[in-house]
């Protein structure tokens, strides 16, 4: 198990130097330094010196990818690429381009991004495996077939719709939470409620018709026939035996985003104007900040890779013949 | 002046390939097979119908070109900046007919009040007539309704003969095309008169639900249409947005954007998908694992910021060479097909890793080790004995895709790292909308008619995508 552990965080180092060598390139494939500089500094009456005093404290007056005029390992090392990226290793962001530390920022603006999408994520799944459940159990009739048209008819509207929809219902018409915004600690309550709502009703379509597929597949098994000719109850069975033997395919999608959650979403983050890491990002993507970005991106890498282990781990957790080595 | 911009060409190539696959299938009975399951089925068959509605519109949307000013210049033909379609000269009328601001659909008064001079000098308050919403009403208060009305009737029952019409041009074509072909034994011969004949075709037709099922849809979409045409003659039967103009024009032009989103994007992303997952299946060893690696690096970053940042970085690049474009539509048409090349970017390594891992199984198969024992060259396994054995995966994967790819661009352009703002597509109309829900009072139809559009779009794309899935799948049809 350890040796395992080992051997996958191991793995994600050449993974996440390709994740920084192709946001580098991309970025710097449109945009030079003194693009860069030229934009912080304000577009008219920029002089040379002003140019190459910003690159030098930002650290962008060297070469992007190799340094010919160096010597020896500094060939690779003396670039804008290495002192960009080696740190990122070590969680070390550096500085923001409006001056801020960009690891305390992020470290503020987690908790309010968590704050909303852990709830969503945990009521939704609680009511999407309930409705597949229910579904599955009253499968081949018709309640299952309106279930999965409405399924249907509801992954098939706009999460645009859902969010201007349940804004405009809840907060203006029945004035119940407010609109956007955020607060600390227990006030909190009443911004989270209506975004939360949003997120689990946003995709109750496509999960639950997801989920009831997974329990569709294991109900044809032959362990469900053995627990029925047992004389089991329709709802044993269900429970006991088909939900535990589903988890090897629901947490196969579940597990990667739990550690994606730090990361907040962008489009409720921007909606409900909540201060939280998806905003971040929008903020730093429209302001052309390199070094926000790339944090991010750098961050979110990290935290998939992450989720990728955690899948493994808890297959170990459900499935007793799962061994890692 | 005709103008190919470079979606149109995506788009006929994609026609094209289509048409070409349909020729070579035709001739192979088990490939025409899941089709004909397709064919069976109610669901299928109408939403098909829904969706080559929209086809047709953006097909019209997607034939370009500069129409000649009439002055001229040295000798030389001059043409106008502005790129217009076939679909614009026949909805001309919709899209020339703007008004001043905001009306409700169907009205005949602007939706704000107004200072306006009366014919005696005093200025009064009031909402002013449109230019062109119910302009022929002499009283609209007391006509408008009676005129909506006999409008909506006139133009259902045109719509409605024009519905029998093309059933029964469809029925004749199918008893002729019955006719060419070599008879069944079994079925009526020449002997039969003319009107026993038809009466075979008919209930031939009728026979199967698929079929009642899509003459009942037509039926009653041709009177929808027709409805909508008439009333569209003397309305803005959606209303009109902030600058007066019609809504039902902007959400018919915004359904060419999200089919090229939807379709370009996958021919994009194909041949990558395709060739590197059949290549890792297949090779294994450094090539598997490189490609593993590769699509392990691109899944890795969040996909929105990918998307977000790459077209950020194009948008300075554009607006960096403004020469490179000859009109304003070529420059938007580059962007909306550079956000297709970044979304195929992000979204092929899910159908790269389904392809690998129905290689991984198919390798292993005794066919191909017969071949391999034959001596037969890789290239030729690959593309004999492997490539049709996983274009079930390809299809499934291209029709399940469309839909979830059309509601990504009105989010993406929503947040301003979609399409470019002059183009027109459901999340621009959305995002210029987005305001007006809070608006006293509220202005509704424009968000209505982008959502609603947006809707049937992609609820006809997921029902057709489900019953080729169940068509196709073979772990679901293996009898």
């Amino acid at each position: 198990m350890i040796a395992y552990l080992i051997r996958r965080i191991l793995y994600a180092i050449p993974i996440l130097i390709g994740v920084n060598l192709l946001t580098f390139s991309l970025f710097f494939m449109v945009n030079t330094a003194d693009d860069m500089a030229r934009m912080q500094l304000g577009m008219k009456r920029v002089t040379p010196e002003a140019i190459e005093k910003w690159k030098q404290q930002h650290g962008y007056d060297k070469p992007l990818l190799l340094n010919l005029h160096a010597s020896g390992g500094k060939v690779l090392t003396d670039t804008i690429f290495f002192q960009k990226s080696a740190r990122m290793f070590a969680f070390d962001f550096g500085m923001s381009n409006d001056g801020r530390n960009i690891a305390r920022e992020i470290q503020t603006r987690m908790l309010p991004s968590l704050a909303i999408a852990l709830p969503t994520f945990l009521a939704g799944l609680f009511v999407y495996i309930t409705f597949a459940l229910m579904l599955t159990l009253f499968r081949a009739t018709v309640l299952d077939m309106l279930g999965v048209a409405l399924c249907v008819l509801l992954m098939s509207v706009s999460s645009l719709f859902y969010i201007i929809g349940g804004q405009f219902l809840v907060s203006k018409l029945w004035h119940w939470v407010p609109i956007s915004g955020y607060a600390e600690g227990m006030d909190s309550f009443k911004f989270i409620l209506l975004p939360v709502l949003i997120g689990v009703i946003g995709s109750v379509g496509s999960s639950s018709r997801w989920y009831r597929t997974i329990f569709l597949e294991e109900i044809g098994r032959e362990y469900v026939r053995t627990a029925r000719a047992k004389g089991l109850s329709e709802l044993h069975v269900l429970f006991r035996h088909i939900l535990k033997n589903a988890m090897i395919p629901i947490l196969t999608g579940v597990v990667v985003v739990i550690p994606l959650l730090f990361m907040g979403s962008l489009l409720t983050e921007s909606f409900f104007g909540i201060p939280g890491l998806g905003s971040y990002t929008i903020d730093a993507i429209n302001a052309q900040d390199f070094g926000v970005v790339h944090a991010m991106v750098f961050l979110g890498s990290v935290l998939y890779i992450a989720g990728l282990v955690l899948t493994d781990i808890s297959y170990t957790i459900v499935d007793p013949r799962v061994r890692l080595q | 002046m005709p103008v190919i911009l470079w979606t149109d060409a995506m788009i006929y190539l994609l026609l094209a390939t289509g048409f070409a696959a349909a020729l070579w299938i035709r001739k192979r009975p088990h490939l025409v097979l899941p089709w004909k399951r397709v064919a069976d089925s109610s669901t299928g068959m109408v939403s098909l119908l829904f969706f080559s509605l929209f086809l047709l519109v953006g097909l019209l949307d997607s034939m370009h070109f500069r129409p000649a000013l009439p002055e001229k210049i040295d000798g030389q033909q001059v043409y106008s900046a502005e790129v217009l379609s076939l679909f614009d000269v026949l909805a001309s009328d919709m899209k020339s007919r703007s008004e001043k601001t905001y009306s409700a659909p169907l009205a005949a008064y602007l939706y704000a009040k107004e200072s306006m001079e009366t014919r005696d000098g005093t200025i009064i308050r009031d909402y002013p007539r449109l230019h062109h919403g119910g302009a022929h009403l002499a009283d609209p208060a007391s006509e408008l309704q009676e005129d909506v009305l006999k409008r909506a009737a006139t133009g259902a029952a045109a719509g409605g003969l024009a519905g029998v019409f093309l059933i029964g041009l469809a029925v004749g074509l199918f008893h002729v095309f019955a006719r060419i072909r070599p008879r069944m034994p079994g079925s009526p011969s020449g002997h039969e008169t003319r009107a026993a004949d038809w009466k075979a075709a008919w209930t031939g037709c009728m026979q199967r639900k698929s079929v009642r099922a899509l003459m009942l849809t037509v039926l009653l979409l041709s009177l929808a249409l027709g409805m909508i045409c008439n009333l569209a003659a003397a309305y803005h039967v959606l209303g009109t947005d902030k600058v007066g103009q019609d809504v039902l024009y902007l959400a018919l032009k915004s359904i060419r954007t999200g089919l090229v989103i939807g379709t370009v994007t996958t021919l994009v992303m194909l041949p990558f998908a395709l060739l590197l997952g059949i290549a890792a299946g297949y090779f294994r060893g450094w090539v598997d694992d490189l490609i593993q690696y590769l699509y392990t690096v691109l899944s890795s970053i969040p996909g929105v910021l990918l998307i977000a940042a790459a077209v950020l970085m194009m948008q300075v690049y554009i607006e960096m060479h403004p020469e490179w474009f000859e009109t304003s539509a070529a420059r938007a048409d580059l962007r909306l097909l550079f956000l297709c090349l970044i979304l195929g970017v992000t979204s092929w390594t899910g159908l790269c890793r389904l392809i690998r891992g129905e290689t991984l199984k198919l390798r292993e198969l005794e066919f191909i080790q017969a071949a391999q024992a034959f001596g037969v060259s890789s290239f030729r396994i690959l593309t004999r004995h492997i490539l049709p054995n996983v274009m079930h995966i390809i299809l499934i994967a291209v029709v399940m895709d469309f839909s979830s790819l059309v509601l990504a661009e009105a989010v993406l352009s929503y947040v301003g790292v979609g399409v470019d703002p002059t183009t027109m597509s459901f999340g621009t109309l959305i995002n210029s909308a987005r305001l007006e829900m809070g608006r006293e009072p509220m202005v509704w139809w424009t968000l209505a008619a982008a959502f609603g559009f947006m809707l049937v779009l992609v609820l006809a794309a997921n029902l057709f995508a489900d019953v080729v899935r169940d068509a196709f799948d073979p772990r679901l049809n293996q009898d």
